[in-house]
């Protein structure tokens, strides 16, 4: 892997910016050069919240990526808006509880799951995210189940939040699961 | 040297800071500088003696600043560029008592009240003045979080060292990005340099004034030849700057803080397609490279310096040169990132 890099997009308060985080994390803990760059902008304010992650085996130039190699659409808003861009045969991990509309470029691996849904099979609408996380996961293939799980620990840890771990590993691992089937499905 | 922490570039402005011994910090909130203040905040009080003071203003920080700096402590202040701006009467003062201090300036869209997106419109401010009269200032431009940590250190030692003091440069990616970051040991305080011109307490000795006037002519003359000098040495030893791939290449590209991130990822796309891009990254950006750029230039057709700025800093790249080889500009404004494709697709113009 020369570098990968993921786009989190979602509305305020869907988790987007913990997402990007765990993965920039997640990627040091494996040994990789990362960056994390949060949007800061006036749209942090209602409309879409957006923020990039970058893993890479070389030191990292621009932490900005107009055509990312993935992205993790939470709403609506945020696939209008990164879908087109997205690298030819890169990944959308897409919240199909909330976007109806799954057609994006043919050439782009597509894996819709309904994060809200399974979110709310655990009984915890805010770990939506990690759901997704798990999913992309599977999907790209660029950080494992378990070092997500680790990266993800040391993470809440660190913020005072240990406590949401145990749900939050849970949410990891149907989301890779759901993908798994998700993949299936689109290939048979 | 620890293990590597995963911060931002604010966090680990304000992290390095403190390891640096710095105890006295004076600043005003302003985004994309906010975790600064926010860091300093809730670390400084756990320092023996660490003083953090959300000032009423800008122009209030930059006065405690001078204030403690007089002391012979340690002491910084941070903002973002219309903060900055408030601070530079507070700055000519400083540099012209000849005061150790660290400002660190988190750069934003301007002029004016601009925005809140990352630009580097502040560089003629940092490196030409900004404030009155004759002074200069050690303007360091981190272009990485863990280089943002390492020239914060630096700096305390610098503006010691010369008792001078030193801005750093960064802007608001470099300040709201996270990068995993080895923060340096903490100093031993009782390692600094004796201060002799502190006001620290009489205590017997001849007392210590601390200004910067001098109303005879010929006396305030020779205050400022006295400065002169000491920029003259600062510029002698303390030029710094990065090259990356400046043997032969078919451009060179001269870029500071971000941009100059950025266009490593052109080289790399240039590589791509064939074309050699050199970089050359001043990291002290005043005292300005010109010297080296000056004998880099001579085995290029074409320096093409980028910038997210309407062209600051090539004006000093083409001071330097001094020759009639191409020097191109090319920059964005208001906030907006150069892409590095559209930074290759400039640069091919010249190939």
């Amino acid at each position: 892997m020369d570098q990968y890099s993921t786009i989190i997009s979602g509305f305020g308060g869907q988790g987007v910016i913990l997402t990007g985080k765990i993965i920039a994390r997640t990627g040091m803990e494996e040994g990789m050069e990362v960056t994390w760059l949060p949007s800061y902008g006036p749209e942090m304010r209602g409309g879409t919240a957006n923020c990039t992650a970058i893993i890479s085996s070389d030191l990292i130039g621009s932490p900005v990526v107009t055509e990312p190699s993935s992205l993790i659409a939470f709403n609506k808003p945020s696939l209008d808006k990164f879908g087109s861009r997205v690298q030819e045969d890169g990944l959308i991990v897409l919240n199909s509880s909330l976007i109806d509309d799954c057609s994006t470029a043919e050439s782009n691996n597509v894996i819709p799951l309904p994060v809200n849904e399974i979110a709310k099979g655990l009984g915890n609408q805010k770990v939506i995210n990690m759901v997704a996380l798990g999913g992309w996961s599977k999907a790209s293939g660029k950080l494992s189940l378990s070092a997500l799980k680790k990266g993800m620990k040391l993470t809440l840890e660190e913020s005072g939040k240990a406590k949401f771990v145990e749900i939050n590993e849970k949410a990891l691992e149907e989301g890779y699961e759901a993908a798994k089937e998700e993949s299936l499905a689109s290939t048979t | 040297m620890g293990e590597k922490k995963l911060m931002r570039g604010n966090e680990a402005i304000a992290e390095a800071a403190i390891r640096a011994g710095c105890r006295n910090y004076f600043a005003y909130p302003i985004t994309p500088q906010a975790e600064l203040l926010q860091w300093m905040a809730e670390n400084m009080s756990e320092q023996e003696n660490g003083t953090f003071l959300q000032a009423e203003s800008e122009i209030g920080a930059i006065s405690m600043v001078y204030g403690a700096a007089s002391t012979g402590e340690r002491t910084m202040t941070s903002s973002s560029s219309p903060g900055i701006s408030l601070k530079q009467e507070g700055i000519s003062y400083i540099a012209g008592s000849e005061l150790p201090a660290v400002i660190v300036n988190i750069m934003r869209g301007g002029p004016g009240l601009g925005n809140i997106q990352p630009a580097q419109g502040d560089y003629f401010q940092a490196t030409k003045g900004g404030g009155h009269g004759d002074y200069r200032l050690i303007a360091l431009a981190p272009s990485t979080v863990p280089e943002a940590a390492e020239l914060t250190f630096e700096a305390f030692n610098l503006a010691d060292k010369y008792r001078n003091p030193v801005i750093i440069l960064a802007d608001g990616m470099i300040g709201q990005m996270m990068e995993p970051v080895e923060l340096p040991s903490p100093v031993d305080t009782s390692d600094f340099p004796s201060k002799p011109w502190a006001t620290t307490g009489k205590n017997g000795r001849k007392s210590n004034t601390i200004r910067s006037f001098a109303l005879g002519a010929e006396d305030l003359k020779s205050i400022n030849q006295d400065l002169q000098e000491k920029y003259r040495k600062i510029k002698e030893a303390e030029t710094r700057y990065e090259e990356i791939g400046v043997e032969d290449p078919d451009v060179l590209l001269v870029a500071f803080g971000t941009v100059a991130r950025i266009a490593r990822s052109t080289r790399r796309l240039a590589k791509e397609e064939g074309i050699d891009v050199g970089i050359f990254r001043p990291i002290t950006l005043w005292p300005f490279p010109g010297d080296r750029l000056s004998e880099l230039s001579r085995k290029v057709d074409t320096v093409f310096t980028v910038e997210m700025n309407a062209g600051q800093m090539v004006e000093d790249v083409r001071l330097s040169i001094n020759s009639d080889i191409n020097t191109p500009f090319y920059g964005e404004q208001g906030g907006v990132v150069p892409d590095p494709s559209r930074i290759l697709e400039e640069v091919k113009k010249y190939v």
